[in-house]
């Protein structure tokens, strides 16, 4: 087990250079380089004028030792003018020459700088990420329950009259991206003009104009039920019916076996024969599913999050990504990544864990 | 003129009736639900594969109750439609109107019900999904939409305004306005109102399901190909280029797909023509994959391989390349007398991006399907009979991995038309005034609070299509399972 994961990490460790290094490249393009002297110095600039802002800052260098210099394996650039002023990569302008570093890239700790929101990469990332994660963690405690109890009431009689509702419901919503329910859901539930809220308004059952808010900018200070809602609902909502459709698969294969039969046969009741013999086996192949849902997550959470307006992880990718934020960009794809390996890592760990028939040698 | 109702003259008979069934109909699933948990039937029926279930009593009743009244409920809505068809706008409204203006499909439709439900005996598997209801329902949903967009796209035929005009005096109307200075012989409404900018949302619906309806399928196809012609080798030799190859995969796969649009599809990185490249090297699969396919069946008889796959590769070969090369970008190669057609490199980049995201996903379902098919006795005969590998793999592996490859297909074209929906949402790739469903989602939430009228239709489009194939896998999957 020991030598599995461990020799798992290698792959991680390898996947996330290889990753990393596929970003780089591509946001170091000449044209990428060239738009982004343009914006940080001045847009009318000459190409020599781009030309030599790109070489005083390093950017020309080959891309290999660039990314040599983001990981802290090649030492960062150093740059002396005419005036003898030095200016380099790891120091601020005015170190002395005896203090400054000649190493700076993620191993020593240093995510760079981020060129459009003026701040180090990595409190950026902190904040950023913080705010996702009360938003998926949410999403977590509304989906898994709801879709595990659909799953294993649609599993337990199959072909009854509740599996097919059940099963209609979590295809329709496999079928409903983020963009669709979230559209919908704001027309009917935030909307003043529209929808349920005008008429709740009228009756006066709500207090504002609406039932919920359409915008969660302000729940990442303060999150109600009025503003976070929608956002968590409409990210359950798309992931929900594939892990349903996973536990009821896995629930009408239980119900089939021939402990559950003995069981039937004993003369245990069918809350029992649920409750006790059925589900704990039931579940072992949903948390699979469930922890590799989790990368697809992030998906629906850029989505969302641009669509109500929260500033989190998915808002700084979308800004990182569209302004060409190269630190930023490099940062955000390294947390993806490491969350996608990680969940890989958990659900193949867990699945061994889970299920006793499996024994990795 | 006045404006048009939902449902028009045919409404004030037909609404309340529509309204008084739904409602029953949903107690009555309510009921049937809430009876499956808390009683069963009062008598034991033996089902043919043996098992035991019970029937009748109260739950039967609800269960019975509830499928009549959905069979009701479907009635009234077919009366809707067949009204509108016949009487158009004067008689059933909006409704009327575009189920008049959709016509041709509901003909198109019906013949191919008609047909395929009388010769489903001799059509293998494509008929045996007309003997299940779910798969029925979700050919139904995705004919219709190829259909539409078919018709709309090819032949002008659904649209009722062009889809680019602005008619000044439209901009942001309701559902069913006349069509302000309207002349003669233009379409009087604006069936579904006008967006923002004053184009009838109607039209622009259709002429959308027209760039999903080619996008998506041509897409899956060639993650297919792509995904199979690595799969199999690499299911079927095992060892180093297998986890090579593997590695590659999973690498993609660990890859955010939104950010890989981002990093594909930013005007900047087109400008360095990683995309034309990426095309050569993803579109030359399909060539490779035929090539493969004919040379290894016909290899033995040379007089006929030869100018089999000298026609076959050549014309493919003239496809492929008027397809990556155009001229003005990176890769143009071929003169332009020669280019069979443009693709406008906006989709192109859209193209080859879906395509790189999906071909991982399939590449690991054929390699699993070809580790476990290569292991059968037909394989083995196939060995010993001395036949080359690339003969097994495609013509013995993969004719009988095609069951979960054809479900696969289906909802894959599913996840890719979600996939083009999510890279119109955030305004990559097509133009801003493509038709297309996401594109036309992501103009019109800027306005989500004030109108919604040009932002449901192609959401709810996009839905009922994409449940259209989940249902179609499904009852694909059911029926290929049977035998």
């Amino acid at each position: 087990m020991g030598l599995f994961i461990l020799r798992r990490l290698g792959v991680m460790l390898l996947t996330a250079i290889c990753l990393t290094f596929l970003v780089f490249f591509l946001t170091n393009l000449y044209p990428n380089l060239e738009k982004l002297a343009k914006t940080q110095g001045n847009f009318r600039m000459s190409d020599e004028a781009v030309a030599s802002w790109l070489g005083d800052r390093g950017y020309v260098d080959n891309t290999f030792v660039k990314y040599g210099r983001w990981l802290g394996v090649a030492p960062g650039w150093v740059n002396e003018d005419e005036d003898g002023a030095v200016t380099g990569q790891c120091f601020a302008p005015d170190t002395p020459e005896d203090e400054r570093r000649t190493f700076c890239g993620i191993i020593q700790g240093d995510w760079g700088y981020s060129l459009v929101f003026k701040d180090e990469v990595s409190n950026i990332v902190a904040i950023r990420l913080a705010a996702t994660g009360k938003l998926m963690g949410f999403v977590l405690l509304v989906m898994v329950p709801l879709s595990l109890i659909v799953g294993v009431l649609a599993g337990m009689r199959e072909g009854s009259g509740l599996d097919r509702s059940l099963s209609t419901f979590s295809i329709a919503t496999t079928a409903t991206p983020e963009y669709v329910s979230g559209v919908v859901f704001i027309a009917l539930l935030a909307s003043s003009k529209f929808g349920l809220s005008p008429l709740l308004a009228d009756w006066g059952w709500i207090e504002g104009k609406t039932l919920f808010s359409g915008s969660a900018t302000k729940a990442i200070e303060d999150a109600t039920f009025a503003n976070f809602t929608l956002p968590v609902l409409t990210i359950a909502l798309y992931g929900m019916g594939y892990i349903a459709r996973m536990t009821r698969a896995s629930m009408t294969e239980v119900m089939t076996a021939q402990y559950i039969r003995t069981a039937r046969l004993k003369g245990v009741s069918f809350g029992n024969i649920v409750m006790k013999h059925a589900l704990r086996n039931a579940l072992i192949a949903p948390f699979t599913v469930i922890m590799l849902q989790i990368p697809w997550l992030l998906n629906g959470v850029v989505i969302v999050e641009t669509l109500f307006n929260y500033k989190g992880f998915g808002w700084l990718l979308v800004q990182a990504a569209s302004n060409n934020d190269i630190e930023l960009l490099l940062a955000v794809s390294v947390v993806s990544v490491v969350v996608v390996l990680i969940t890989q890592l958990i659900s193949d760990i867990g699945y061994v864990f889970l299920n006793p028939r499996i024994r990795i040698s | 003129m006045e404006p048009l109702t939902w449902t028009g003259g045919l409404g004030t008979v037909l609404d309340p009736i529509l309204y008084a069934v739904m409602g029953v109909f949903i107690i009555a699933v309510l009921a049937q639900i809430v009876l499956s948990i808390i009683s069963s039937g009062d008598r034991v029926v033996t089902n043919p594969d043996g098992t035991l279930s019970s029937a009748g009593g109260l739950y039967g009743m609800s269960s019975m109750a509830t499928r009549w009244i959905g069979i009701a409920l479907v009635g009234i809505l077919l009366v809707y439609l067949v009204v509108g068809a016949l009487g158009g706008t004067s008689t059933a409204g909006i409704v009327g109107g575009m189920s008049r203006q959709l016509l041709p499909v509901w003909i198109a439709l019906i013949l191919t019900y008609v047909l395929s439900i009388k010769f489903k005996r001799k059509l293998g598997l494509y008929g045996k999904l007309f003997d299940s209801t779910v798969g029925m329902i979700g050919f139904g949903l995705v004919m219709f939409w190829i259909f539409a967009g078919v018709m709309a796209g090819v032949f002008d035929l659904i649209i009722t305004h062009d889809t680019l005009s602005q008619v000044s005096g439209m901009k942001n109307k309701l559902p069913g306005t006349p069509l302000f200075g309207a002349e003669e012989g233009e379409y009087d409404w604006y069936l579904l109102g006008g967006d923002n900018l004053a184009r009838d949302v109607f039209s622009r619906l259709f002429k959308g399901a027209w760039v999903v309806v080619q996008i998506a399928p041509l897409a899956t196809l060639f993650a297919f190909m792509v995904g199979i012609t690595l799969g199999l080798p690499a299911g079927y030799y095992g060892g180093r280029l297998d986890t090579i190859l593997s590695f590659l995969a999973n690498l993609i796969l660990a890859f955010p797909v939104i950010l890989l649009f981002y990093l594909l599809v930013t005007p900047e990185i087109v400008a360095t023509g990683i995309p034309n490249y990426m095309a050569t090297v993803l579109f030359v699969f399909p060539l490779v994959f035929l090539g493969v396919l004919l040379n290894s069946r016909y290899y033995t008889q040379p007089s006929f391989r030869t100018p089999l796959l000298i026609v076959v590769l050549g014309i493919m070969g003239w496809i492929y390349l008027s397809l990556i090369s155009s001229p003005g970008s990176k890769v143009s190669i071929l003169p332009e007398f020669l280019d069979l057609f443009e693709i406008p490199a906006g989709i192109l980049v859209v193209f080859v991006s879906v395509v790189f995201v999906n071909a991982p996903t399939v590449f690991r379902i054929v390699r699993g399907l070809a580790l476990d098919i290569k292991t059968r006795d037909y394989v083995a005969a196939a060995q010993t009979r001395g036949e080359g590998p690339w003969y097994i793999m495609l013509w013995e592996i993969l004719p009988n991995a095609r069951g979960p490859l054809i479900v696969d297909f289906c909802l894959r074209i599913g996840y890719t038309t979600i996939l083009l929906g999510t890279l119109g949402f955030f305004g990559l790739g097509l133009e801003s005034e493509s038709p297309d469903w996401g594109t036309t989602i992501n103009t019109g939430r800027q306005l989500i609070r004030a109108y919604i009228h040009p932002l449901l239709p192609p959401a709810l489009s996009l839905m009922t299509l994409v449940l259209g194939l989940n249902l179609l896998a499904d009852g694909l999957r059911e029926e290929s399972l049977k035998d």
